[in-house]
Parts: structure tokens; C-alpha cells; sequence
């Protein structure tokens, strides 16, 4: 154990030594504290700056992904030179450079039933960055059954969530929400957008949770939901209750280990963004252009927003945003053939999935969306 | 009939396309029931009820609680973003 602070180190957080709530006993706490962090992208930004500027004396970094500078309108640990880096790696560079007295411990894995336990038992608390249910239910349970705080974050165009899990205390994120939602109904930011300054109010606030908890200060998000939209400007708070029946944490709980996270949602957890209808739909970008050159009357379904025509588009494409299939399917016709695509290809896969229960039988999903097309076929369009 | 107010937070609020909503309701009708009715008069919510999170005046509120006179009856879907 570190016992003591060096000179440089009391430099260094005298703001924090001048507080009675943190002091000098506060501070050697946090240098022999440990946080994973799970996620290092809009909301594992924010949340390791400031936790290795707070003095955290150890931090633990979970990601696979590589930083891509569409990253970058929210994602402020990596910058344009660490572009094409392990996540992991760009954001330990900046942490060590913002403080060198901390310890950077980074995972370039995906954070699964299989590796969790092992990578989460060590560390004091874990803050939930990610970005997909499937990984959401996993922190959770890991949580729940190493008996460790889960600082939450979740996030979603203008609006964000806050709570801190600790199933000893309160309740924990199945207590809220015991069912995942159906496959495809809440889109992901990479589909749906996320304001870019969203993610740093909403890691902050668990950044302070954070710090609070291992400090053992004020008064934390045990049993309350933070509830915050940046276009009302309002912070709404709820109080929340223990589910009697929580399948993890209730007095009659069944899961006692970590379960098949994907399998549960219905859906992936790594690279979520990247779901399509199933192989036996797709058709590539490359195969597309062929098929346009035989059949030129080809239809061609965009199931985007009207306003991501503006950004690039296919001419001749009929538009019909998804939310808008339903009950406009009687401007297409089922007896002929289709090519359905949007933004990478989730859209237009689940506008397959009301089509095909409809009736549509014809249709083909564009693999990897107008992005696709624009890199393997139309160049001049930009991707995004 | 029990008058109450529902408000509508992140993509449930998209999908309804309003931030709140009043009506009328019997009395002793249950949470799990206004879900039931909300998917009735709101089929593009119909899905998000099965996951939906509701609060009554800013309270946690289970399926099985009964609404009290003129709640606010708050609806957050879950969000994964991060």
C-alpha cells in the first residue's frame, strides 16, 4: 500500500487537499483506488480523464475497437493523430501524459461472459461505458455477483441516464429494466446520432459518482435515476425500487452465473451496428452495381431519414424512413424485385423483417449500406 | 374515470411524436394495463411497452401498482448509447 503523497503529488492535487470532503486521506485513497472502465468512447472519455486527473491510482481500460475520426466529434481521450491506434492504446497514451503517477492497465478485448469475471475482480468499481444492451446486462451481473458498484451511463441524441448500481444497497439495472428491448427497436448512436457534448455531461456526472463512492462522500445515485435532456435542459430524478423478483439480485434470483449475453437480447454485442438481415438477404455493393447494369429498373428502397439525403444519397432510390414502413407498404409492390439499404444496414434489415411479415418475399439488404456503396462503388460519395 | 398525464421521454417521445399527453382512465386501472392500453391507442408503441420503464409522480412503478387519481405517469424506454 502507497501510504504517503510525494511533493510533486501534493502539487499536483492541492485543490483536492484543500477540501475537507477529499484531504490528504481522501487522496492517498484514491491513489489506492482501482476503477474499470468498460468502454473507452463517448462516455469512457470523459470518465478516465478525469478519473486519472482525480489521482485514481489505477485504471483498467476494456476495448477492441481500433479509433476511427468519426469518433472523434465525441470521443475526446483519442485526437486525430491516434487515428487508426487500439482505442485502448490512444486513450492509454493520453491518460499517461495527463497524469504518469497513475497505473494504465489496458484489455484490447471485447468484454464477454468469458473474460468479465476475471477482468472486473480486481478492481475496486466498474463504470459502464458501453454502448449495447447485451454488454449493459453483462456489467450489471458481473456486478451484482462480485458484489461491486456499477457506475451507469447511457446515452442516446439528446437524452442520458445516470444511476449507481450496487445491488447491496439498492437496486441494480434489471430491477429497472428486467427485459431487453426487442431487437432493433432503440437504434444505436452510430444509427440514431448522439449529440457530441452529450456524452461528456453524462460521463462527468459518473465520473463524480465515481470519485464519491471511493471516497465514501455525499450522497450517491443508490436508488435514484438521473435523467437528463440537453434540448429541455432538464435533470429529472426517480426514485427506484428493489424488484422483488429480480432474476439476479431478488431473493429468488435463477441466474447465478453469466449467461449468453447475446442470445438474451436477441441481438450482438460487438460491432452491433453491423447486423443484417441474415445472409441469406444481403447483396453487396459490388453485386448491386452489377445487378443496376443488367436491370436498370431495379427498385431501390432508402429507409433512411429524409434529412441523410442531404448528406449523400442513390438516385432514383425511393425514401420511406423505417418508422414510416408500416404504414406506407402500399406505395411498394410486392411482385417486384428490391434492394432495401440505409445508413450500414439495420435499418434496412429490420424494414425487411415488416416487409417479409407483410407478404414481401423479392428483397434484398444492401450489406453495409449507402457506406458500402460509397466505398466500394460511388466514391464521390462521402461516408458518415 | 381517474384524469392523468402522461409524459414521454427520449424515443418513445419520437415515436409518439409529443412530450406529454392527458386522459382518462378508469379507476383501479393498473400499470400493466395502461401498457396494455397505450399499445392499443399508440400502435407504434406498442413494442416499446414490453420494455419500457414508467413512473408514477417519479416513483419506480411495477406492473401489478394501481394508478392513484391524476398521476403523472412517466414513460423512459431504455437507451444503450454510450
Amino acid at each position: 500500500m502507497i501510504e504517503e503523497l510525494s511533493h510533486d503529488q501534493i502539487l499536483r492535487y492541492s485543490r483536492h487537499l484543500l477540501m475537507p470532503e477529499v484531504g490528504l486521506q481522501g487522496q492517498i485513497k484514491l491513489k489506492n483506488s482501482s476503477v474499470l472502465v468498460i468502454g473507452t468512447g463517448g462516455l469512457g472519455s470523459p470518465v478516465a480523464l478525469y478519473l486519472a486527473a482525480a489521482g485514481i491510482g489505477r485504471i483498467g481500460l476494456v476495448d477492441y475497437d481500433i479509433v476511427d475520426s468519426s469518433n472523434l466529434q465525441r470521443q475526446v481521450i483519442h485526437g486525430t493523430s491516434t487515428v487508426g491506434k487500439l482505442k485502448v492504446e490512444s486513450a492509454r497514451e493520453r491518460l499517461q501524459d495527463l497524469n504518469p503517477d497513475i497505473q494504465v492497465d489496458i484489455y484490447n478485448e471485447p468484454y464477454t461472459s468469458e473474460n468479465a469475471m476475471r477482468l472486473a475482480k480486481d478492481y475496486d468499481l466498474i463504470i459502464d461505458g458501453t454502448d449495447n444492451f447485451p454488454t449493459r446486462y453483462l456489467t450489471n451481473d458481473v456486478c451484482v455477483m462480485l458484489g461491486k458498484p456499477n457506475i451507469y451511463g447511457s446515452i442516446f441524441r439528446f437524452d442520458g441516464q445516470v444511476s449507481v448500481f450496487h445491488a447491496e444497497k439498492g437496486p441494480c439495472y434489471r430491477c429497472l429494466f428486467p427485459e431487453p428491448p426487442p431487437p432493433g427497436l432503440v437504434p444505436s448512436c452510430a444509427e440514431g446520432g448522439v449529440l457530441g457534448i452529450l456524452p461528456g455531461t453524462i460521463g462527468t456526472l459518473q465520473a463524480t459518482e465515481a470519485l464519491k463512492v471511493l471516497l465514501g462522500i455525499g450522497e450517491p445515485l443508490i436508488g435514484k435515476l438521473l435523467l437528463y435532456n440537453a434540448l429541455d435542459m432538464t435533470f429529472d430524478f426517480v426514485k427506484l425500487k428493489k424488484n422483488p423478483n429480480c432474476r439476479v439480485c431478488g431473493p429468488n434470483a435463477d441466474i447465478k452465473e453469466l449467461i449468453d449475453y447475446e442470445e438474451f437480447c436477441g441481438v450482438p454485442g460487438h460491432h452491433a451496428d453491423d447486423t443484417s438481415a441474415g445472409a441469406d438477404w444481403d447483396i453487396t455493393a459490388q453485386d448491386l452495381k452489377a445487378r443496376l447494369e443488367r436491370d436498370p429498373k431495379l427498385i431501390l428502397l432508402d429507409v433512411r431519414e429524409p434529412h441523410e439525403l442531404e448528406i449523400a444519397a442513390i438516385q432514383g432510390a425511393k425514401n420511406i424512413p423505417l418508422g414510416e414502413v408500416a404504414q406506407r407498404m402500399a406505395e411498394l409492390d410486392s411482385a417486384e424485385e428490391m434492394v432495401v439499404f440505409c445508413k450500414r444496414g439495420s435499418r434496412s434489415a429490420r424494414a425487411i423483417e415488416i416487409l417479409s411479415s407483410a407478404g414481401f418475399k423479392k428483397m434484398k439488404n444492401l450489406k453495409g449500406g449507402i457506406n458500402a456503396w460509397a466505398e466500394e462503388v460511388d466514391p464521390s460519395l462521402p461516408l458518415y | 374515470m381517474n384524469h392523468i398525464k402522461l409524459l414521454f421521454f427520449a424515443t418513445i417521445r419520437d415515436r409518439v411524436g409529443m412530450k406529454s399527453l392527458e386522459l382518462d382512465i378508469p379507476t383501479d386501472l393498473t400499470i400493466l394495463q395502461l401498457k396494455e392500453k397505450i399499445g392499443v391507442d399508440y400502435p407504434n408503441l406498442k413494442e416499446s411497452m414490453k420494455s419500457v420503464l414508467i413512473t408514477i409522480n417519479r416513483e419506480y412503478a411495477f406492473d401489478e401498482a394501481v394508478i392513484p387519481l391524476n398521476a403523472e405517469i412517466a414513460l423512459f424506454p431504455p437507451v444503450s448509447g454510450g
